[in-house]
C-alpha cells in the first residue's frame, strides 16, 4: 500500500494540476494577506476558500485520477497483491499530494507574513489540518463513486453531486427545519446537524476559535460549552474519523467485489 | 506637612485646619482612612505623596463646599459588603474640585452624592488588584444625583463602571479614556441633559450604556474594540431625543445596540469592521442617520418591524454595490441594509451558526439580485457611491493619544 501510495505522489507531485493548484493556494495567500495586512481577519477568509475548494477539488481530482489512472490499476491488480492495498494506497497518495499543496499553498504565505509567532498559531494550523482532513475525506468518497461505476460522466457527476449535497444543499435543508422547527428548543438538533456534515463541523470548529464566533451568541456558547469539554471534543474528532473510515471500509469492500 | 514634620497626620492637620486653609502635602507614605471632612479645605500635594486607606475603610469623606483635593495618590481601599468605600466620596458638595489625582487599588474610585457644580479633571484610576467579579467591584468615577458636574481629561481602568452617572443633569464628560472595565466604559442611568463628547471607551466589558436618559449628546468619541458575546460599542436603552454626532465605532461585537429608542440623530459616524453595526431590539421611532459611513460590518443594520419613521439618508455602505449614472455621488437604486442573513440570524436564533457557509453566501448573492424575503421597508434611498469626509475637528487628538 505505501509503496503504491509513494508511486502516486510521486506522479502526482510532478502532474501540472498539483502544482497548479499549489500556486492558487499561494496566490491567493498572498493577495488575502496583502490587501486585509489582518491576520486574525484573513483567517476567516481562508476559511471559506478552504472549506469550499478542499472538497471540491478533492472530489473532482480524486475521480479524475481513477479515471486517468485506470490502466495503470489494472496492471497493478494482475500483479500478485491485495486489491485493497492498490486502492487505498492510490487514496492515500491522492490525498497527501492534495494535502501537500495545501500545507505548502498557504503554508508559505502565513510564514513569510510572521504569522506563527502570533496568537493565530492555532486556529492556522486547525485550518490547514481540518483542510486536509476534508480532502482526505472527499478524495475517498470521489474514489468509491469511481469504483462504483465505470461511467465516467456518472462518476463525475455523482462525486460532484455528493459535494454538493454536504457543501450547499445539506445547508439549505438544515436552514429549512430551523426555520419550520423555530418554536421548538433548536440548539441540540443544531448541534448534531452540525456534527454529522464534516464541511459544518469543520467551519464550526474553527469560527469558535476565532474573533468572530462573538456574533454567534447564545448558539455559539452552546456549541462552545460542548466543544470546550473533553467529550466534545472526542466526539467532534470522532466523527471526523468515521467519514475517513467509512470510506476506507467502502474502498476495501468495493475494491474486494469488483469485477474488473 | 510630611511624615517626619511637627504634623505628620493628615487626620490632625486636618482638625486643626481653619476653614479655606491649604494643607501642603510632601511627598512620602500617610497611614490614613476615614478622614471626615466637614469645612472648606484644600488639600496639595506631588505623586509622591501617597495616602494609604490600608485597606481598612474609606479615605476621605467630605460633606463641605469648596473643597479642592489636588495631585495626590491615594491607594489601597477595599471592599466592604456593606458601605461603599472608596478613594474620595463627596456628599452634598458644591464647588468641590478634584484634580491630578492618582488612585489605585480602590473599590469605588470618586464618589460624589448629592452635589453641585464641580470638577473632576486629569485623574487616573486603576484597580489592579480587583477581582473579576461585578458584585465586588466599584466604579471609577460615580456621581449620583449632581448636577453642572465636569469629567474631563480622567482614564480609568480596570473598575467596574469606569464613569457611572446616575441622576445626573446638564453634566459634561470630556476626553477621558475609560479601558479594560470589567462592566461599561460610561453608564447612564435616568439622567438627562448630559453630553459627553471625545472620550475613548476601549475593551470594556460591556461598552458604553445610556439608560433611561433624555437628551444625551455624544460627541466625537472612539467606541473600539468592545468584543464579546454580550459586549456592545454603545447600547441605547430607552433613550429619548438625543444626538450622536462624529463618533468612531471600530471593531465591537454590536456598534449600537438599541433597545427602545426615540428621535435619536446619527450623523457623520463611522461604523468600521463591527459585528453589527446597528442592532435594534425593538421600541425604536423616528430615528435618523444621515451622511454615515458603514465599512466592513458583518451585519450592518438589523431591524424588524415596521418601519416607525426610522430613515436613512446620504449613507456610505460598503455594501452597497448601486450604480451612479448622473454622477451626483448618490447611488441611482436604494440599498437594503437589513440582509437576508441578518433576518433568518433575527427570526431563528440557531441559524447563525451558518454563518459563512457556502450556502447562506450563495443565498445572500441571490437575494441581492432578486429579494424575496428581505425585509424592503428599512432602506437608504440615496446611498453615497463615496465615504463622507466630515471634518474631524471636535474629535480631540489628546484621547485618542493615551
Amino acid at each position: 500500500m505505501n509503496r503504491i501510495a509513494a508511486y502516486v505522489i510521486r506522479d502526482l507531485l510532478r502532474s501540472r494540476w498539483t502544482i497548479a493548484y499549489l500556486l492558487f493556494y499561494l496566490i491567493v495567500g498572498y493577495a488575502v494577506l496583502f490587501l486585509s495586512g489582518d491576520i486574525s481577519r484573513s483567517l476567516v477568509t481562508f476559511l471559506q476558500i478552504v472549506l469550499i475548494l478542499t472538497p471540491l477539488i478533492g472530489s473532482i481530482f480524486g475521480v479524475m485520477y481513477y479515471y486517468t489512472s485506470r490502466d495503470f490499476m489494472e496492471l497493478l491488480l494482475a500483479q500478485p497483491m491485495p486489491r485493497r492495498s492498490i486502492f487505498l494506497g492510490q487514496w492515500m497518495g491522492v490525498g497527501v499530494s492534495l494535502g501537500f499543496s495545501l500545507l505548502v499553498g498557504l503554508g508559505i504565505p502565513f510564514l513569510t507574513y510572521g504569522a506563527l509567532y502570533e496568537a493565530d498559531k492555532g486556529p492556522f494550523i486547525l485550518l490547514l489540518a481540518l483542510g486536509v482532513a476534508l480532502g482526505f475525506i472527499f478524495t475517498g468518497i470521489a474514489l468509491i463513486t469511481g469504483l462504483i461505476t465505470d461511467n465516467r460522466i456518472k462518476g463525475f457527476g455523482a462525486s460532484l453531486m455528493i459535494w454538493l449535497l454536504l457543501a450547499v444543499i445539506y445547508d439549505g435543508i438544515f436552514l429549512i427545519l430551523l426555520m419550520q422547527f423555530r418554536d421548538y428548543p433548536l440548539e441540540k438538533f443544531a448541534l448534531i446537524a452540525t456534527l454529522l456534515n464534516p464541511i459544518d463541523l469543520s467551519r464550526v470548529i474553527l469560527l469558535l476559535q476565532l474573533d468572530i464566533s462573538a456574533l454567534l451568541g447564545y448558539t455559539g456558547a452552546v456549541f462552545q460549552q460542548f466543544l470546550g469539554t473533553q467529550t466534545g471534543v472526542l466526539v467532534a474528532a470522532g466523527m471526523l474519523t468515521l467519514w475517513l473510515l467509512l470510506p476506507a471500509a467502502l474502498i476495501r469492500r468495493l475494491a474486494r467485489k469488483r469485477d474488473f | 506637612m510630611c511624615p517626619s514634620c511637627p504634623i505628620s497626620s493628615l487626620r490632625a492637620a486636618i482638625e486643626r485646619a481653619a476653614a479655606h486653609d491649604t494643607i501642603y502635602l510632601a511627598a512620602g507614605r500617610y497611614f490614613e482612612h476615614d478622614l471626615l471632612i466637614r469645612k472648606p479645605l484644600t488639600i496639595i500635594g506631588p505623586r509622591e505623596a501617597i495616602i494609604d486607606g490600608q485597606n481598612k475603610g474609606g479615605v476621605f469623606q467630605v460633606s463641605a463646599d469648596s473643597f479642592t483635593l489636588k495631585g495626590i495618590a491615594i491607594r489601597n481601599v477595599s471592599f466592604s459588603e456593606l458601605e461603599e468605600n472608596s478613594a474620595i466620596t463627596l456628599l452634598r458638595c458644591t464647588h468641590y474640585h478634584l484634580e491630578d489625582l492618582h488612585i489605585d487599588s480602590v473599590y469605588f474610585g470618586i464618589l460624589v452624592e448629592n452635589s453641585d457644580s464641580g470638577v473632576v479633571r486629569n485623574c487616573v484610576i486603576r484597580s489592579s488588584t480587583s477581582g473579576t467579579d461585578e458584585a465586588t467591584m466599584g466604579n471609577g468615577i460615580h456621581l449620583w444625583k449632581c448636577e453642572n458636574a465636569l469629567i474631563a481629561d480622567n482614564y480609568v481602568t480596570g473598575m467596574r463602571d469606569g464613569i457611572y452617572f446616575e441622576f445626573v443633569q446638564h453634566s459634561t464628560i470630556e476626553r477621558n479614556v475609560s479601558k479594560g472595565n470589567l462592566r461599561y466604559g460610561l453608564h447612564f442611568m435616568f439622567s438627562n441633559h448630559d453630553v459627553y463628547r471625545n472620550n475613548r471607551f476601549e475593551n470594556n466589558g460591556a461598552g458604553v450604556a445610556v439608560m433611561f436618559s433624555r437628551n444625551i449628546e455624544m460627541y466625537g468619541n472612539t467606541f473600539i474594540h468592545n468584543w464579546g458575546n454580550n459586549a456592545y460599542g454603545l447600547l441605547l436603552k430607552e433613550i429619548y431625543d438625543g444626538v450622536i454626532q462624529h463618533n468612531h465605532f471600530i471593531r465591537n461585537t454590536v456598534a449600537v445596540q438599541n433597545e427602545g429608542s426615540v428621535r435619536i440623530r446619527y450623523e457623520e459616524n463611522d461604523f468600521y469592521f463591527n459585528g453589527w453595526a446597528v442592532n435594534y431590539m425593538g421600541g425604536a421611532y423616528d430615528n435618523y442617520f444621515h451622511h454615515n459611513n458603514f465599512v466592513g460590518n458583518t451585519f450592518e443594520v438589523s431591524y424588524f418591524g415596521r418601519p416607525n419613521n426610522n430613515r436613512f439618508e446620504e449613507n456610505y455602505w460598503s455594501k452597497y454595490n448601486g450604480y451612479d449614472l448622473n454622477r451626483d455621488g448618490l447611488g441611482d437604486v436604494p440599498h437594503y441594509p437589513v440582509d437576508l442573513f441578518t433576518y433568518l440570524a433575527h427570526e431563528v436564533n440557531e441559524s447563525i451558526i451558518l454563518l459563512r457557509s457556502l450556502f447562506v453566501t450563495l443565498l445572500s448573492f441571490a437575494e441581492k439580485v432578486a429579494p424575496v424575503l428581505t425585509p424592503d421597508d428599512i432602506y437608504d434611498p440615496t446611498p453615497l457611491m463615496n465615504l463622507w469626509h466630515w471634518s474631524d475637528s471636535t474629535t480631540s487628538t489628546s484621547a485618542l493619544a493615551h
